[in-house]
């Protein structure tokens, strides 16, 4: 590998990353009490608090693994998880299609190429679900933010639970054999000739293409992680604790449907979405309430829908909507029962 | 040169068109620039991201935006990237 400065400068970066991360805690600690001279435990020098630490940290967090998902990203392009998946109609085919949902990059705008993309060669219907229901719910952004917000416990639960409903949900579309609630003119279509084989990409490339994702996806994201955590800080420091227990609480059987109902039209991206609900959480809303309100939203959105119903019927959608709310639901269920 | 564009209208095909508009207007290329945005003729290209940049026939880019640079040495001196 030739040393150039794509190589060398994330290299000098890390350490300092690295020191900056370890240290706001404390930086944090000595601005608002200090500095600002605030009295702990008051409203606005909590709230304040919980934003000067959580912003950065969280934007940190983005920052660097994003610039690690763009590189591996780069290994795994949309043909060659079709290639994967092409001919594999069992079950097999759907825990590959959900896990290569996670690792292919993926954006709602290329769901109608891909979903041509992927029916017309040969990948059957099902195992395509598991992948579009895959791809946009266990996304980086949302592992980073959970992972920051809740603790690598709760990111392995979503990133868990998600698969298997990805999982789950495009076998059982699979089995219901619904090719014909999808537009006829899909089925029509010809693919042009295989561009096929891909050019070699230098590891340097590979680089460039990390600070690409970083630029693009916290560009396009920071605004809403400072937003969701804005709200959240408010409600951390003025809203009283067990707030939420009343309507979001294990006890209220209804939370979880509502919670999934109130989530598919609702669109944000995981990063607006998880500082509020930390912070639901943290005021008394139960792990299993909140998990299925977080998923409804992100795995479910009105957009994307509206963009899927070029080449799907509207049964398939509602059916597609069902089976994934209902696997959130149960999701939702089990969790407040476990805990 | 035949140059076209495939993207369904998302912000990033946009922003595809315009800059490959600059890069050809900036180095006087001479060029006939399309945006296709049909889906079943972006389909006969066999790609699964948009937008893509097509030049005479033959996918050069796809599922991204290049830089002006990288734009400018794939136009002038056809090194394609993928």
């Amino acid at each position: 590998m030739k040393l150039n400065k794509n190589v060398i400068i994330p290299l000098i970066l890390l350490p300092v990353w690295y020191v900056i991360y370890t240290n706001l805690q404390p930086v944090t600690d000595w601005f608002v009490d200090s500095v600002l001279g605030m009295t702990k435990g008051t409203h606005l020098a909590e709230t304040l608090r919980f934003f000067i630490f959580e912003f950065p940290k969280v934007l940190m967090l983005l920052v660097l693994i994003i610039f690690f998902v763009g590189i591996l990203r780069s290994y795994f392009t949309a043909e060659r998880t079709r290639k994967a998946l092409e001919g594999k109609s069992t079950f097999m085919g759907n825990i590959m299609a959900s896990m290569l949902g996670i690792v292919t990059p993926f954006c709602s705008c290329s769901a109608i190429p891909l979903f041509l993309g992927f029916v017309e060669s040969g990948v059957p219907l099902g195992v395509t679900f598991s992948f579009l229901i895959a791809a946009p719910m266990i996304n980086e952004v949302a592992v980073i933010l959970l992972y920051g917000m809740f603790g690598w416990k709760t990111a392995l639960i979503y990133i868990g639970t998600g698969l298997v409903i990805a999982i789950i949900a495009g076998w059982i579309i699979g089995k219901l054999k619904l090719e014909k609630w999808v537009e006829e003119w899909v089925y029509s279509t010809k693919l042009g000739e295989g561009e096929g084989d891909e050019e070699k990409i230098t590891f340097s490339q590979r680089i460039t293409m990390g600070y690409d994702a970083v630029k693009e996806i916290v560009g396009k994201v920071w605004l809403y992680v400072a937003f969701g955590i804005l709200v959240g800080a408010g409600a951390h420091g003025y809203v009283p604790a067990e707030f939420m227990a009343s309507f979001m609480g294990k006890d209220v059987w209804y939370a979880v449907p509502l919670s999934v109902l109130i989530g598919i039209p609702l669109y944000s991206n995981a990063a607006g979405i998880v500082p509020i609900v930390s912070v639901l959480i943290e005021k008394g809303a139960s792990l299993g309430t909140a998990l299925a309100f977080m998923m409804s939203v992100i795995a479910l959105s009105l957009p994307e829908m509206i963009i899927l119903r070029k080449v799907l019927k509207m049964p398939l959608i509602l059916t597609f909507i069902a089976i994934v709310g209902g696997g959130i639901m149960i999701v939702g269920f089990l969790f407040n029962w476990i805990f | 040169m035949n140059i076209q564009i495939l993207g369904t209208g998302c912000p990033k095909c946009k922003s595809l068109e315009k800059a490959t508009r600059e890069v050809v207007d900036q180095n006087g290329i001479n060029a006939t620039i399309t945006k296709v945005e049909d889906i079943v003729e972006i389909m006969k290209f066999n790609i699964m991201t948009t937008p893509a940049l097509v030049v005479d026939g033959k996918v050069v880019v796809k599922g991204r935006v290049p830089s002006m640079d990288e734009l400018k040495q794939i136009l002038t001196n056809k090194i394609y990237m993928i």
